[in-house]
């Protein structure tokens, strides 16, 4: 291991290069660069690095970074790229094709805000819109989740009993552009860690077929299934890929929630990303004054694993949900996929909190004044935006 | 495991083509026959083929049959150059010397797919570009692209389009690519020509062939051959090819044939609005910059008869121009 002090976005690049360079012993790696704030400086480690078999191409538009990724993998190189916003919408069309192809590619997005109004700060927006494609997502709440879960992101996406792409998220600035301690691993133990990528249906002459001809509504139904099919075999995949993380460097990421103090909690805070750092923090001082107080740490949304939140937030009465991200006429959209797995627990008052938008500051007093509030509600209301004035 | 939408290798008595015998194309397609000549001039070669949204991935076939027999993406409408980057990209890492070829419509590539063609040509990726003109949309049925021609009826200008049709060619010619030339199905000997020519250059090769659409040009099926020769003929589709954007050469001038053998046998062309004078003025400009650009700038004698085949393209270089630094 060697530690480095370094950004979200520097440890982002220093994941993805490690593993595609790890796939010089097959095929190589390959993938598209185009910049948006606050992911730029990804795709430059990128194209600073000096890959053994590999070629980042800096195209002229997200959509065809991800067009080279589709290309790339099915040519049978591991394949990669990182975006962030509006951006990530404009890739929209080829990100959906890339898993309706079943290529695992894996794109690092530091979360932005939906423009216009042009903004650069976090907001899980963007990658959220992307909920119905067929991808896995993980969120990082730290530096070291966000190195340690792109490795996990490409192990998975590349087991055969999964086969789809993968979005690993980070908050922008608040993690990409900040600065931590972070173990940067070496080559030789991804090189251990990713073996090399055997695509089944990549390019081959010796076996002529169409990629993504036209299909009919059976056939569709059939592909459609497969993805699901795909997607439930994901927890397991995800064990094994933690355990094997573990016995390769030392440590084992979160799976896809942690329970924090929920075991006898009266109120569950349920978060994601940064925002899961400081509620963090006002869980445990709220613990300290002797509230019973947990948290639910949101680690993977696609798939969402019903049962292993209910689990997660265990005999809570009183579940908040902080949402940094909005669907105009509905709420927040962890609320929406927490509120459908929590209708086996009808007893709990599930109440969404929509906070931080557009980068907004989310400091503990927020948190304290949502769990405050939460505290008193017998019955849930419809989603209460929290703004810099309320709070 | 079954991964959708890969089709079945299909065996037939034409297994081997590279566009085989049961395909849906309409008769007297100008796409279909410009596939098989595709075939010939390859001399056996395999390509990979990536083919955006147009008839090329209707006509194969459904899951899981195809008329491919060469391995086939079917891309997103503006995609076929940045996907075809991504394959190029890694079998050239890989040393392997096996063309990717675009094959799209003219919506595909003067309209939603120009950015990413723009930007494949200005990094000169590995890849042979055709397009398949009809200058309509024609797999929804016929409506106006910036190739149609002006005056041309179309389902989106039932009174005649009014705009010019761009020019793609000097469009791509800007872009300073190693080769560009337009391709008749009329003039076989040039057109397996200049497919064998694209073959032994490296870089971005465009070339954009006239292909006769019978259901959007209101025209006889058993007439496109004729048709495109009289488009040539008449200088509307002029036969030229330009080396690295800056060396031209005209393969076939007009011979006299009157421009209205080939509208009259078009029902697209049968509007009230339809201006001759503007049409053979437009032509006569067309050839004056051609000439001149010619006689400017001839291509050498060599170029695209005898040209001796390039060596395969080194091995990616590792882009990395020094450590990286850290924050």
């Amino acid at each position: 291991m060697s530690r480095a002090y370094v950004t979200g976005n520097h440890a982002a690049g220093h994941a993805l290069a490690a593993a595609g360079e790890a796939n010089r012993r097959a095929r190589g790696c390959c993938g598209g660069a185009y910049p948006i704030t606050p992911q730029t400086e990804i795709i430059e480690y990128l194209m600073a690095h000096a890959f053994a078999r590999g070629s980042v191409v800096p195209v002229e538009s997200e959509h065809s970074a991800m067009g080279v990724c589709i290309g790339a993998a099915l040519a049978g190189a591991r394949a990669f790229t990182a975006s962030s916003a509006n951006g990530l919408l404009y890739m929209m069309e080829n990100v959906f094709a890339a898993g309706y192809y079943r290529l695992p590619v894996v794109m690092v997005v530091s979360n932005r805000t939906l423009g216009p109004p042009w903004n650069i700060w976090a907001d899980q927006g963007d990658s959220l819109a992307l909920r119905d494609a067929p991808w896995l997502q993980f969120y990082c709440d730290s530096h070291q989740d966000l190195v340690d879960t792109i490795l996990v992101a490409f192990r998975i996406a590349e087991d055969l009993r999964v086969l789809l792409p993968a979005i690993v998220a980070q908050d922008g600035f608040l993690l990409s552009h900040t600065q931590m301690v972070v173990d940067l691993p070496e080559q030789e133990l991804v090189d251990g860690y990713l073996p090399p990528l055997d695509l089944p249906h990549h390019l081959d002459f010796g076996r002529p077929r169409m990629y993504g001809g036209m299909t009919w509504p059976r056939d569709t139904q059939r592909q459609r299934a497969d993805i699901q099919a795909a997607m439930d075999r994901v927890p397991e995949v995800l064990d094994e890929a933690l355990d094997d993380f573990e016995r390769s460097f030392g440590r084992r990421p979160v799976s896809a929630f942690s329970a924090e103090q929920t075991g006898d909690a009266d109120i569950v805070v349920v978060a994601c990303n940064t925002l899961a750092e400081t509620a963090r923090e006002v869980v445990r001082a709220r613990r300290a004054a002797g509230e019973r107080v947990g948290l639910v740490r949101v680690k993977l949304f696609r798939p969402f694993l019903r049962q292993a939140l209910v689990d997660a937030v265990g005999p809570a009465s009183r579940v908040a949900v902080l949402d940094r991200n909005h669907s105009p006429g509905s709420g927040g959209i962890f609320w929406n996929e927490i509120a459908t797995s929590l209708r086996s627990r009808p007893d709990v008052v599930l109440q969404d909190y929509i906070v931080g938008l557009g980068g907004s500051d989310v400091a503990p007093a927020v948190i304290d004044g949502i769990i405050r509030d939460v505290g008193t509600r017998d019955t849930a209301a419809d989603p209460i935006f929290i703004t810099e004035a309320v709070a | 495991m079954n991964v959708t939408g890969v089709e079945e290798e299909v065996h037939s008595h034409t297994e081997h083509a590279l566009w085989r015998a049961g395909n849906g194309a309409c008769a007297g397609c100008g796409m279909s026959l410009g596939l098989q000549w595709v075939d010939q001039a390859l001399d056996g070669e395999k390509p990979t083929m990536v083919v955006p949204a147009c008839c090329a991935v209707v006509t194969p076939g459904s899951y899981p049959t195809t008329a491919f027999g060469v391995p086939a993406v079917a891309t997103t409408f503006a995609s076929s150059p940045s996907v075809a980057t991504g394959v190029s990209r890694v079998r050239q890492m890989n040393g392997e010397d096996i063309p990717t070829i675009c094959w799209a419509g003219d919506g595909g590539t003067y309209d939603i797919g120009l950015a990413t063609i723009s930007g494949a040509a200005e990094r000169n990726e590995d890849i042979i570009y055709i397009c398949y003109d009809n200058e309509i949309y024609g797999n929804t049925g016929g409506q106006r692209s910036s190739a149609t021609l002006p005056g041309a009826r179309t389902s989106t200008t039932p009174a005649g389009k009014h705009e010019p049709k761009k020019d793609i060619m000097a469009v791509l010619v800007a872009h300073r690519i190693p080769y560009a030339a337009t391709l008749s199905l009329a003039h076989r000997d040039d057109f397996l020509r200049k497919i064998r020519v694209a073959r032994r250059l490296r870089g971005f090769r465009f070339m954009v062939m006239l292909s006769p659409c019978p259901a959007g040009w209101k025209s006889d099926p058993a007439e496109g051959i004729d048709l495109v020769r009289a488009a040539v003929g008449c200088g509307l589709f002029p036969l030229y090819e330009v080396f690295d954007g800056r060396r031209y050469r005209i393969n076939a001038r007009p011979d006299g044939t009157a421009l209205e053998d080939y509208l009259s046998r078009q029902g697209r062309f049968r509007t009230p609005s339809f201006d001759h004078a503007a049409t053979r003025a437009a032509i006569a400009e067309q050839w004056a910059y051609l000439d001149a650009m010619e006689a400017a700038f001839p291509a050498g004698p060599r170029e695209g008869s005898d040209v001796p085949a390039a060596p395969p393209p080194p091995p990616i270089a590792p882009e990395a121009n020094g450590p990286v630094t850290g924050p």
